[in-house]
């Protein structure tokens, strides 16, 4: 804001800005993720109540069950009246924290799923700093001098590992690491206690399922922050830059790489979605005991309850991170303000 | 025509297309060629996990059965359940784009709704479970795919429709009495379906990872295909004992068929969009 001599702003930013303010903004996309949010409860009640048709058949599908134990099952789970009814109690218990108990364990789903998301935050969440680490200075590197071998090997590389299964990228890195990291679970129960040890061990047990999601996940920060830098180093700002005398490598550090850090720092939230995937193949494959190894034992039931809570905190989760996306775009870059 | 001798000069391309013909005229050709016993597991002859040799050159997989019989065989229906999957999620993408962009209004809103709900809900969750809660057959996984692929294609389609819709010469053709069946065959159509065809090389190989995928957690049919080929090896020991032979061979056709499609679609797409942003 500069200031005229007459001690007034010479531009007024409220007065003069032509676009939708930030609290509408702001409110609109509240409003649309409720709606989604709203849109997945009722989805979830859908999926498990109704399209199985009877719950029970399915529950029983491969155990042959009495008539008068489907009876008192049906009365126990409420099965028994109205669908309607039912989607009341699913909702009421679903805003008091209430996710149903489980077929399999017996225990309140909820208990389950606050056991599992601490392993699985700390595995995604290393797994994409790293991987936002690794894609951005390999785009960085590869977009600047683009067409040569660094560029088209790691473009290359980028697609061979886009083409893979993850599974089985994680049981090929299993096999040829054989023994030399452990194969399943967080942490063994031979470690000596103390702080030390215990990170140790849980980090060693990290490693290869950290590594196996940071492989799938790096090649598109890689693709993307490489497209967007070439995008940016077409601007005529940066001939100025030159033309002033910088070196090529501050060029780069100084402004074209923070410019087109914008689309990659979305990418993160948008990119939940798929790393929300990658985690339940990823937790089956090294028995990581988070949420994804609960959705692959639940899946085996299938224990309904624990996949219902599971979907609804998984699915919105993801409409959360695409809200914060959307939101920290806004924030980020003020061009998007002004539309 | 002119597309073709573009893409003929996209190596990366052609080599992904002749590997993908090859492999489909395989898969058609293998029950002629294929002794089918040894498929069956009361009949297989070799001992359990052998690593290979000459007389099984992939080695055997638990059961003794030829790891090389059943990776030719699997062909058949991870390509048929990718191919499948992939029509279904392209015909309902386009249908929803050319739709919702043909007619705009409330019916393009409720769509768009609808599509970005499903862009956002994680795939593999949602195919898992409904593979979880219908009978398990290569069927509903082919619909289970599909349900969960098409909103990508929408959008596209949809971007691409409004584009050629906003062109005079539909506004000419309108006005001359044109009908919206007519708009969209004679004009939409013919500009929307190459980018789609792109876009559909594309989506076969997310649906034959979907596929394998799928099968490694236990939610597919019993058809013999390499995603339930990956999860035998998994569950019966066969990766923890070292078996790498009947790792490798059904996971490196799940790459290269997944990248040839990749590499096809790439070619198309360097080929077409040139063409398509220039004057029509």
């Amino acid at each position: 804001m500069t200031v005229s001599t007459t001690g007034e702003p010479a531009i007024d930013p409220d007065e003069r800005r032509a676009g939708t303010s930030t609290v509408r903004y702001v409110a609109g996309k509240i409003g649309g993720a409720l709606v989604s949010l709203v849109f997945v409860v009722a989805l979830g009640f859908f999926l498990f109540r109704m399209i199985p048709g009877d719950p029970l058949a399915t529950m029983t599908r491969e155990r042959p069950t009495g008539a008068e134990q489907l009876a008192h099952l049906r009365e126990r789970l409420g099965l028994d009246q109205p669908l309607w009814q039912q989607f009341l109690d699913y909702v009421g218990g679903l805003l008091r924290g209430d996710f149903g108990t489980s077929y399999m364990y017996r225990r309140p789903v909820a208990d389950m799923i606050g056991e599992r998301v601490w392993p699985t935050l700390l595995l995604v969440g290393t797994a994409t700093v790293l991987a936002v680490l690794l894609g951005m200075w390999l785009g960085v590197r590869a977009a600047w001098r683009r067409g040569g071998m660094f560029d088209r090997t790691q473009t290359g590389i980028a697609l061979a590992l886009w083409s893979m299964p993850q599974f089985w990228l994680g049981l090929l890195l299993l096999i040829a690491t054989q023994g030399v990291f452990p194969s399943r679970g967080m942490s063994s129960v031979d470690t000596p206690d103390g702080a030390a040890a215990q990170i140790l061990d849980v980090a060693w047990h990290l490693t290869l399922p950290c590594l196996t999601l940071l492989l799938v996940i790096y090649a598109q920060y890689m693709l993307v922050m490489r497209s967007s830098l070439l995008e940016e180093m077409g601007a005529d700002y940066l001939q100025t830059a030159r033309a002033k005398g910088l070196r090529d490598d501050l060029v780069r550090r100084r402004h074209a790489v923070p410019n087109a850090l914008l689309p990659t720092m979305t990418l993160i939230f948008l990119q939940f979605g798929m790393v929300v995937s990658g985690t339940v193949t990823v937790e089956a494959v090294f028995s990581w005991p988070g949420l994804g190894l609960l959705t692959y034992e639940a899946l085996r039931g299938p224990d309904l309850p624990v996949l219902q809570g599971v979907f609804v905190i998984l699915a919105g989760s993801v409409i959360v991170m695409n809200l914060l996306a959307d939101l920290l775009y806004r924030v980020v870059d003020p061009r998007v303000r002004a539309s | 025509m002119q597309v073709w001798q573009e893409f003929r000069g996209n190596t990366g391309g052609l080599v992904g297309a002749a590997f993908i013909v090859a492999l489909v005229v395989a898969s058609l050709v293998a029950p002629l060629v294929v002794d089918q016993a040894g498929l069956d597991v009361v009949t297989a002859t070799g001992s359990p996990l052998e690593p290979p040799s000459g007389r099984f050159w992939l080695g055997t997989d638990e059961s003794g059965r030829s790891i090389l019989l059943l990776t030719f065989w699997g062909a058949r229906v991870s390509l048929l359940v990718g191919f499948a999957a992939t029509l279904l999620s392209v015909l309902v993408g386009t249908l929803v784009g050319v739709v919702s962009a043909h007619f705009g209004g409330w019916v393009s809103a409720v769509l768009m709704r609808v599509t970005d709900f499903f862009l956002v809900l994680p795939a593999l969750v949602l195919a898992a479970v409904l593979m979880a809660v219908l009978p398990k057959s290569m069927w509903t996984l082919i619909l289970a795919i599909g349900a969960t692929s098409w909103p990508t294609t929408a959008r596209l389609v949809r971007a691409q429709t409004l584009a050629v819709e906003g062109r005079p010469y539909i506004e000419r053709s309108k006005a001359l009495g044109g009908g919206h069946a007519h708009v969209i065959g004679k004009h939409v159509l013919p500009s929307v379906l190459p980018l789609v065809f792109a876009n559909t090389t594309l989506v076969v190989g997310g649906s034959i990872i979907a596929e394998s995928t799928l099968a490694f957690l236990g939610m597919a049919g019993p058809e013999i295909s390499w995603g339930s080929m990956l999860d035998r090896a998994n569950s019966s020991g066969a990766v923890t004992a070292g078996a790498w032979w009947y790792l490798l061979p059904p996971g490196v056709m799940i790459v290269l068929v997944v990248l040839s499609f990749t590499l096809v679609g790439r070619a198309l797409e360097t080929v077409l969009n040139p063409r398509l942003k220039g004057d029509r």
